[in-house]
């Protein structure tokens, strides 16, 4: 017969314990040993919204559903393919980072990069004549990248010309622009002559030679290469290095023997080799894929999406199917290219934050020893940033570990609930972007989502849990 | 103002602590501009940007260095570029004195849920305000644990959901409400120190069962576990869940040979689910049921006694510690201040036997509830572990100051006879009750013998030998200020009934 009460009775006591601190103490001055809580009350509103949905009877099946889901998903690259005709975009649709948001309300690092790839489409032939179209609005189309299984760096603008990696997994999609490199490029809202010719030479010549080389070789597993950057000291957001050259290593044998001009392959490896950010649109897609496996169970409170649009911060949860919640998306708190400074900073954009998402970039800040300055300079910061994320978190990943956690999976599945009553924001790592339309990239550093957003997405689970 | 721009040759270090570097110059006064960065094509555009003349043949690994600043401001700028440089590049430094991930940086746990997770709890003790008490409690259940909810205000509809998600894991929830419990030896919450023995509780009243641990405890007998369930775990909503579970679990365990059943009486449709329970049992049941025409607490002890063969012939003596000057008989009201709620309730049923209205918080009969203001001619009873006196501020057990206010005040009503007082040590409690409650009681037995009147004062005191406050320590410290100290709280109660009513007791 099994011991009632998991064995309540029969076993020493251990206790976690949250309250007040004397009834604590008089455990330890029994020798019993107590886990204590540093317990704060969530914010003044929320207990009834939270109570509705802790007492949910469907959510921790959901969530143990959802977030199986996600970590079940192996990402591979498959193809490289014109946005048109990957994503069906169609001349004069453009989809860009973070929640649905139309030209009035467009910040200037979006304004700046949708003015670019009217050029580039040739939908304007010059930037005032582009600004002036967008304004106008007429034959113009803005939609977020998120809807259509895609995900973007910063402005995250994609336009038909555009090429896109794939990432799959059965029948399952997740797309990426090709990353530009740093600095005066689109993603920040640049938009010079430069930043048009680059795009128009990746259309040209680097998506079409990417395509090749992708074709003829094996899927690419996606997630083996993130698993190996975190232990070679990228966190999959702001540091890349180790990705890139991986994922460089991977394709270089196909790149030489394919075939095409060596003139363009060397410019190609010598543009791939130099940017360090290459493999962010490739571990974007792939936390696209999983993350996109686990929405829609109903009940689940864990979040599928964090993504900004350079005005508006944005979340999607599971349970809540395409909703977005909202909040102003914040200044990040950083170090400033040159003469740069928080005044320049445009406030937080990009659809990035789906590798915080997916439990790596500012998740697995502890993996990155050498960024730590972001986190306030000491690798204890970087641990301890970390590891307050395991307190939001209902999984930890099966794959991507923490070395120096002995590692440790990454905290992974961003529980709405556990956000709200810690009051434990996600941490992100981001690039910042000039807020005047084509200045480009001003520094880089940390920033949290708005709280509003967790609360308003409480509400809503709330609103479809069932009475208590 | 001048330009300096240098190249280091061969130097490396990462951009982002290039970008403090460049961050700490542009503070130094008289400081304009600075960019410190490895000389890629992006840093060398941006240099051109800024003004600055671009070095000839320098890569992406030379680091170039330009400062914008007034003459008399260059060498500090230098000084601080090199000292900015100095440190040691990231990722290089030593890990700290608790090694790279040394226990000693780890945060405490947010949830119980992640606390839970880190030490392998078995058990969540939760006193964190009412109205949040059910999301941590459900947070604890979904991690594993069995809950003791200390908290109270607690809405009955969370309490039901508790319960039954605790059921559907074969977990056990104790409370809301639940101020004691004892597991496997172990005290939580508010409870004595007693030895182990063949007598398992299941109490729906903290204090009563503290009452009865301590005095089995004083007639040689044990207890092996105490399960609270909260005080409302048999009303006709919550139907006894817990009760009927930790029954259950009591009926199992091979170290309890007799339950004992602690409760005011149940909800009618409620108690016929108990009994059903009992009659299924294999261990013999000793229900004491709290009320008006029932046994008190210590005439179940002695029920319990019987049944686990160690009644003594002539009945139990319960520790007692008489005044230093005999107390006698004398007119006026009984005066009942107590931090147990169940001791209240019992005081008030033994001394209404006899003296009728007892004006209380707590009363006995609606229509002796005593207003806001807590002041009534005559008798009365006052539970200061209410919830009404307790929001937002600790338990009488742990801080009797708003007792002890009380207590002066009533030795300066002439219409004052006799002071009844709870005193309940055990783990939780106040440190030194005594040491707060002897000087108050001689003070204010000054207070009214000044004013020509002599001031009875009685205690009841709940505790055991093995208390950290020691039980004899602190009758002793009462009845030297003197009051009359009793183990038996109804003991206590007939006592000064017996005072007030004419008797002698």
């Amino acid at each position: 017969m099994t011991e009632p009460l998991h064995g309540l009775l029969n076993r020493d006591p251990v206790v976690a314990a949250a309250g007040a601190d004397l009834l604590a103490d008089a455990l330890a001055d029994q020798a019993v040993p107590v886990e204590r809580v540093d317990w704060r009350p969530p914010p003044a509103g929320t207990e009834e919204a939270l109570a509705r949905v802790m007492g949910d009877p469907r959510r921790s099946i959901a969530n143990a559903t959802a977030l199986g889901l996600v970590l079940a998903v192996s990402p591979h690259l498959v193809d490289v393919r014109p946005a048109s005709e990957a994503l069906g975009l169609e001349p004069g649709t453009f989809l860009h980072a973070g929640p649905p948001i139309d030209w009035e309300r467009a910040s200037g690092p979006l304004r700046g990069a949708l003015i670019g790839a009217m050029v580039l489409e040739g939908l304007a032939e010059s930037p005032e004549q582009a600004e002036a179209a967008l304004a106008a609005g007429r034959e113009i189309t803005l939609e977020p990248c998120h809807g259509r299984a895609a995900v973007g760096p910063m402005a995250g603008v994609i336009s038909p010309s555009m090429w896109v990696f794939e990432v799959a997994d059965g029948d399952r999609r997740a797309y990426c622009s090709l990353n530009e490199g740093l600095g005066k490029v689109l993603r920040y809202g640049a938009y010079g002559p430069d930043v048009i010719e680059r795009l128009r030479w990746m259309s040209a010549v680097l998506g079409p030679l990417l395509q090749t080389v992708v074709r003829r070789h094996d899927p690419i597993d996606l997630g083996a290469i993130i698993t190996q950057m975190l232990q070679m000291g990228d966190e999959g957001h702001n540091r890349n290095r180790a990705g890139t050259l991986l994922w460089l290593r991977e394709v270089l044998p196909a790149l030489i023997d394919s075939g095409a001009a060596t003139t363009d392959v060397a410019e190609a490896v010598r543009f791939v080799a130099g940017n360090d950010h290459f493999f962010l649109n490739l571990g974007m897609p792939a936390c696209k894929l999983a993350l996109d496996a686990g929405r829609d169970v109903p009940g689940s409170t864990v979040v599928v999406a964090m993504a900004r649009n350079g005005t508006d911060f944005g979340i999607q949860v599971s349970g809540t199917g395409d909703a977005w919640f909202t909040g102003p998306a914040q200044v990040p708190d950083g170090l400033f290219l040159g003469a740069y400074g928080p005044e320049d900073a445009n406030p937080d954009i990009g659809d990035s934050a789906i590798t915080e998402t997916a439990g790596i970039g500012g998740f697995a800040m502890a993996a990155a020893p050498a960024i730590v300055r972001f986190v306030g300079g000491e690798v204890a910061d970087a641990l301890a940033a970390t590891r307050l994320m395991y307190e939001i978190t209902l999984a930890e990943h099966p794959s991507y570990q923490v070395p120096i956690l002995s590692f440790r999976g990454t905290p992974t599945g961003i529980d709405v609930t556990k956000v709200v009553r810690t009051g434990i924001l996600p941490q992100i790592n981001t690039g910042m972007a000039g807020k005047v339309a084509g200045t480009g990239q001003v520094g880089a550093g940390l920033v949290n989502p708005p709280a509003e957003c967790f609360t308003a997405a409480l509400t809503a689970l709330a609103d479809a849990a069932p009475p208590l | 103002m001048t330009d300096l721009v240098d190249v280091r040759r061969g130097l490396y270090r990462d951009s982002v602590s290039l970008m403090q570097v460049s961050r700490s110059l542009q503070q130094v006064p008289g400081v304009s501009a600075a960019l410190v960065a490895m000389a890629t094509e992006l840093n060398l555009d941006m240099l051109a940007t800024m003004g600055f003349p671009v070095p000839e043949g320098a890569g992406p690994n030379d680091l170039i260095v330009a400062v914008r600043a007034d003459d008399d401001a260059q060498a500090a700028a230098l000084a601080a570029l090199d000292a900015a440089l100095a440190r040691p590049a990231p990722g290089t430094g030593s890990p700290g004195p608790s090694g790279p991930s040394g226990p000693s940086t780890e945060a405490p746990a947010r949830t119980l849920g992640a606390a839970a997770g880190r030490s392998g709890a078995n058990i969540a003790l939760i006193s964190v305000p009412g109205r949040y008490a059910f999301l941590e409690a459900t947070d604890a259940l979904e991690a594993g644990l069995s809950v003791l909810v200390f908290s109270d205000g607690v809405p009955v509809a969370q309490e039901i959901r508790l319960k039954d998600a605790a059921t559907a894991r074969d977990l056990l929830v104790m409370g809301p409400d639940c101020g004691t419990a004892i597991i496997a030896g172990v005290g939580l919450g508010f409870a004595n120190v007693v030895r182990p023995g063949p007598v398992g509780i299941v109490a729906a009243s903290g204090t009563g069962a503290q009452q009865l641990c301590c005095l089995l405890d004083a007639a040689g007998v044990g207890v092996s576990h105490v399960l609270g369930v909260g005080g409302g775990d048999l009303s006709a909503e919550v139907a006894g869940r817990s009760t009927l579970r930790a029954l259950a679990a009591l009926d199992a365990d091979p170290a309890t040979e007799v339950v004992l059943l602690v409760s005011k009486p149940p909800a009618p449709e409620v108690a016929e689910r108990i009994r059903a329970a009992v009659a299924g049992m294999a261990t013999p049941v000793v229900l004491g049921l709290l009320g008006r025409g029932q046994p008190d607490l210590s005439a179940v002890a002695v029920e319990v006694l019987r049944s686990v063969g160690t009644l003594p012939a002539g009945g139990p003596e319960w520790p007692e510690w008489p005044a230093p000057v005999a107390q006698q008989p004398r007119s006026g009201a009984l005066r009942g201040l107590f931090c147990g709620g169940t001791l209240c309730d019992e005081a008030m049923i033994v001394a209404s036997a006899r003296l009728g209205r007892i004006w209380s918080n707590i009363p006995l009969e609606p229509g002796w509830a005593l207003p806001r203001d807590l002041r009534a001619p005559g008798h009365l009873m006052i539970d200061f572990g209410d919830d009404r006196l307790t929001a937002g501020r600790p338990h009488p057990m742990i801080d009797p100051s708003l007792r002890t206010e009380r207590l002066m005040a009533e030795a300066e009503d002439p219409e004052t006879a006799v002071l009844l007082l709870d005193v309940v040590l055990g783990h939780g409690a106040h440190p030194d009750p005594a040491g707060e409650l002897a000087p108050a009681t001689r003070a204010a037995r000054t207070t009214a013998g000044t004013a020509g009147r002599d001031l009875a004062v009685v205690v009841s005191l709940i505790g055991s030998d093995g208390d950290p406050q020691g039980r004899d320590g602190q009758a002793m410290a009462l009845r030297d200020a003197g009051a009359h100290v009793f183990t038996s709280n109804a003991d206590a109660g007939r006592h000064a009934t017996a005072l007030v009513s004419g008797d002698q007791p």
